[in-house]
């Protein structure tokens, strides 16, 4: 932590209150066609080992950018897919936590077409042990809450002490995801965590905010969005590369987590693109030449903008 | 021929691009105006494993090849890093490879464990000041000690990164007389300053790592630092040339590829009058032609490994490819620096950077000429012409 941060934190400390999670009783399993996980949730407490989730999105290399299917008026994700680096972040707090847990493993949940693992392998290269991949064609045209659906069935499999995602995707950054799967779920959420330590079985979050960041605290399992660039993501070894490509990938359908094609995809969606567009082309800035007087009319301008 | 794609071989170059992106040319640049080694990208690589990729498993390394092990040179070298990025690694994959291969076990697991980790740095000793490619004159002798091992005498000229190294595999004159191979031994010395002097070298480029003089005055080796057979040295040494020679090429086209790299993008932003400078073919064909001749020497480096890795005599493949790799990365770099015009003349645009160390390769570890010589008596049969 920075003095600046240090000068700017609240420093408040506050629990999450118990409202803020559904009772362990309701039907939490309700989207999911299956038992609600809650009923049998992990003593974190009585066990060393320690069971992270994160949830990772597949996305079209930035590099190289992707295009828009006029049909379906998405983004075309039929090339390979690499590890979303905002995702990066959670990985890499997820195996540090396990590491200080001292025994435990880092599983990840992964939703894209065609069984793609290009980028769930370069997050096995950095250390998780296993991963879960979704993928259906009845999937197509999922919006954030059909998503979300999927992850929470896939996640509540691997009855996990913690579930890490990013804050927002970096190709679709609808950033509502994290919230969905917990609340589905009938876990605690907290979002746009810098850190998190683990006591217990609770989980003690430092969440960024504007002037600086709150301290909360809340019962494990919980959903916990992870801000970017909060942790330096470690690079795959040459070891964690060749041992990635022997690491259990489980290959997924709807139908395995008992989630109906009507409640998922085009069928599901509750949002209809009606038509895409390109975004409009920045307009050109002021270009101030300096005749002895840039000084003045640049103050002007920023009077007008009223900034000063 | 199999030229599918390698999904091992795309691995390693994501993992290795995304390692030396943290290290951008400015990075580079300091290291080289200050003759400052490259700690912090060594330290990167080592940890990730890949100073040690060609190193067996059974002792702690990455269990792979001579191919493996250019394919990283190559992308280190193309990220910008160049010589003084590849060549404080390359030592450790092709410097070790006559311990891998003819070391006894002492040797092995004393020293590989450590190579592998990065922790141990080493370097190269063969040349000589009187005798650059003769190495059969080389002088540097070992006697024995009459207690069953060896003290050394000579000096050694062009030994890379002495300074920063702690043993130096040692090619030393045992028995026979100058002008026979026979007669050379392999020993894995420490280099005590105790008994070493080692100077650096100021030179044209990759100041990153120095070169150096090294002299040895009495320099005692105990017998199981021998590596291999007596008198059998230079048999073993090759096991160190020719995968010189392949990693180079790999080097060397990287440097021609990165040259190419800015080349490309100056001259699709570079306006001079009134349209873009890759509009006219005077740029943009000898560009086109460096693209087409690093293609065919990455190629060639290609079957050069496999040969080396296969267990095949590699010889010929690995002297052509480093013959028409250290062409086409100077002809890249070179027409890249005319790319940029006079911009290419300054250390701003990192374009003679490149040019100077890509200029390197025509030189050593063997001169274009001699490699001509090789090929034209051992390989098509004509007279001897030196």
């Amino acid at each position: 932590m920075t003095d600046e941060a240090t000068e700017l934190t609240m420093n408040k400390t506050r629990k999450v209150p118990d409202a803020t999670r559904r009772s362990s009783d309701s039907k939490s399993g309700r989207y999911l066609g299956r038992p609600a996980w809650g009923e049998t949730q992990p003593e974190v407490a009585d066990s060393s080992a320690m069971k992270v989730v994160v949830c990772v999105k597949q996305i079209p290399d930035p590099a190289d950018p992707g295009a828009l299917d006029p049909e379906t008026k998405t983004l075309k994700r039929d090339s390979k897919l690499i590890l979303d680096e905002s995702d990066s972040y959670g990985v890499e707090m997820a195996l540090q936590l396990v590491d200080a847990a001292g025994d435990g493993e880092v599983h990840l949940v992964s939703m894209a077409p065609n069984n793609e693992v290009s980028g769930l392998r370069t997050a096995l290269a950095m250390g998780a042990a296993s991963a879960t991949i979704v993928s259906d064609d009845a999937l197509q045209g999922s919006d954030a809450l059909g998503t979300a659906k999927v992850l929470a069935a896939a996640i509540a499999r691997q009855e996990p002490d913690l579930i890490l995602a990013a804050t927002e995707s970096s190709d679709g950054y609808t950033g509502t995801v994290p919230e969905m799967v917990a609340a589905l779920m009938d876990l605690p959420s907290v979002t746009f965590a810098k850190s998190i330590a683990i006591d217990g079985g609770a989980a003690k979050i430092q969440r960024q905010t504007e002037a600086g960041y709150d301290e909360v605290e809340c019962p494990l399992p919980a959903v916990v969005s992870v801000t970017a660039g909060v942790v330096e993501p470690r690079y795959p070894s040459f070891k964690g590369i060749m041992a990635a490509k022997s690491k259990p990938v489980d290959e997924l359908t709807i139908g395995d987590l008992g989630i109906d094609a009507d409640q998922v995809g085009w069928a599901g969606a509750g949002q209809e693109i009606v038509a895409i567009e390109d975004a409009p082309a920045r307009e050109a800035g002021e270009i101030i030449e300096d005749d002895g007087d840039a000084h003045e009319r640049i103050v002007a301008f920023l009077d007008e903008l009223k900034v000063l | 021929m199999d030229f599918s794609p390698n999904p091992d071989h795309e691995l390693i170059i994501e993992a290795v691009d995304a390692v030396c992106a943290q290290f951008d040319d400015p990075y580079w640049s300091a290291r080289d105006e200050n003759h400052e080694f490259p700690w912090e990208f060594y330290d990167a690589m080592a940890a990730g494993g890949w100073v040690g990729v060609a190193i067996p498993e059974q002792y702690g390394g990455g269990g792979q090849g001579i191919t493996e092990g250019a394919l990283v040179l190559n992308r280190v070298a193309a990220s910008g890093a160049a010589m003084n990025g590849s060549t404080a690694l390359h030592l450790t994959m092709f410097g070790l490879n006559p311990v891998v291969r003819f070391g006894n076990d002492r040797l092995k697991e004393t020293f590989l464990p450590r190579a592998a980790a990065g922790d141990l740095h080493v370097a190269f000793g063969v040349t000589e000041p009187d005798a650059g490619t003769d190495t059969s004159r080389i002088i540097t002798r070992a006697t024995e000690d009459g207690m069953g091992g060896w003290i050394i005498n000579g000096r050694k000229i062009w030994t890379s990164k002495a300074l920063e190294s702690e043993v130096c595999l040692l090619l030393a004159r045992t028995d026979g007389e100058p002008g026979e191979f026979n007669g050379l031994t392999l020993f894995l010395v420490d280099l005590d300053p105790e008994f070493c002097d080692i100077t650096a070298i100021p030179k044209v480029g990759r100041n990153a790592v120095a070169s150096c003089e090294v002299a040895y005055d009495d320099l005692p080796v105990e017998a199981w630092r021998m590596v291999g057979e007596r008198g059998r040295g230079f048999h073993h040494i090759l096991h160190g040339l020719n995968p010189e020679r392949i990693l180079l090429s790999g080097m060397a086209c990287g440097i021609g590829e990165v040259a190419l790299r800015r080349a490309t993008a100056y001259a699709n932003e570079r306006e001079v009058f009134g349209r873009l400078i890759g509009a006219n073919q005077a740029i943009s064909h000898p560009l086109a032609k460096a693209h087409m001749e690093l293609n065919a020497a990455k190629t060639m480096m290609m079957r050069a490994a496999w040969l080396y890795d296969n267990g095949h005599d590699c010889a010929e493949y690995a002297n052509t490819a480093k013959y028409l790799a250290a062409e086409a990365s100077f002809f890249a770099a070179d027409q890249a620096m005319q790319t940029h015009g006079g911009l290419g003349y300054a250390t701003e645009y990192h374009v003679e950077r490149y040019w100077r160390e890509a200029r390197l390769q025509r030189l050593a570890p063997v001169s274009q000429e001699m490699t001509l010589n090789f090929i034209a008596q051992k390989i098509m049969g004509m007279p001897r012409s030196y």
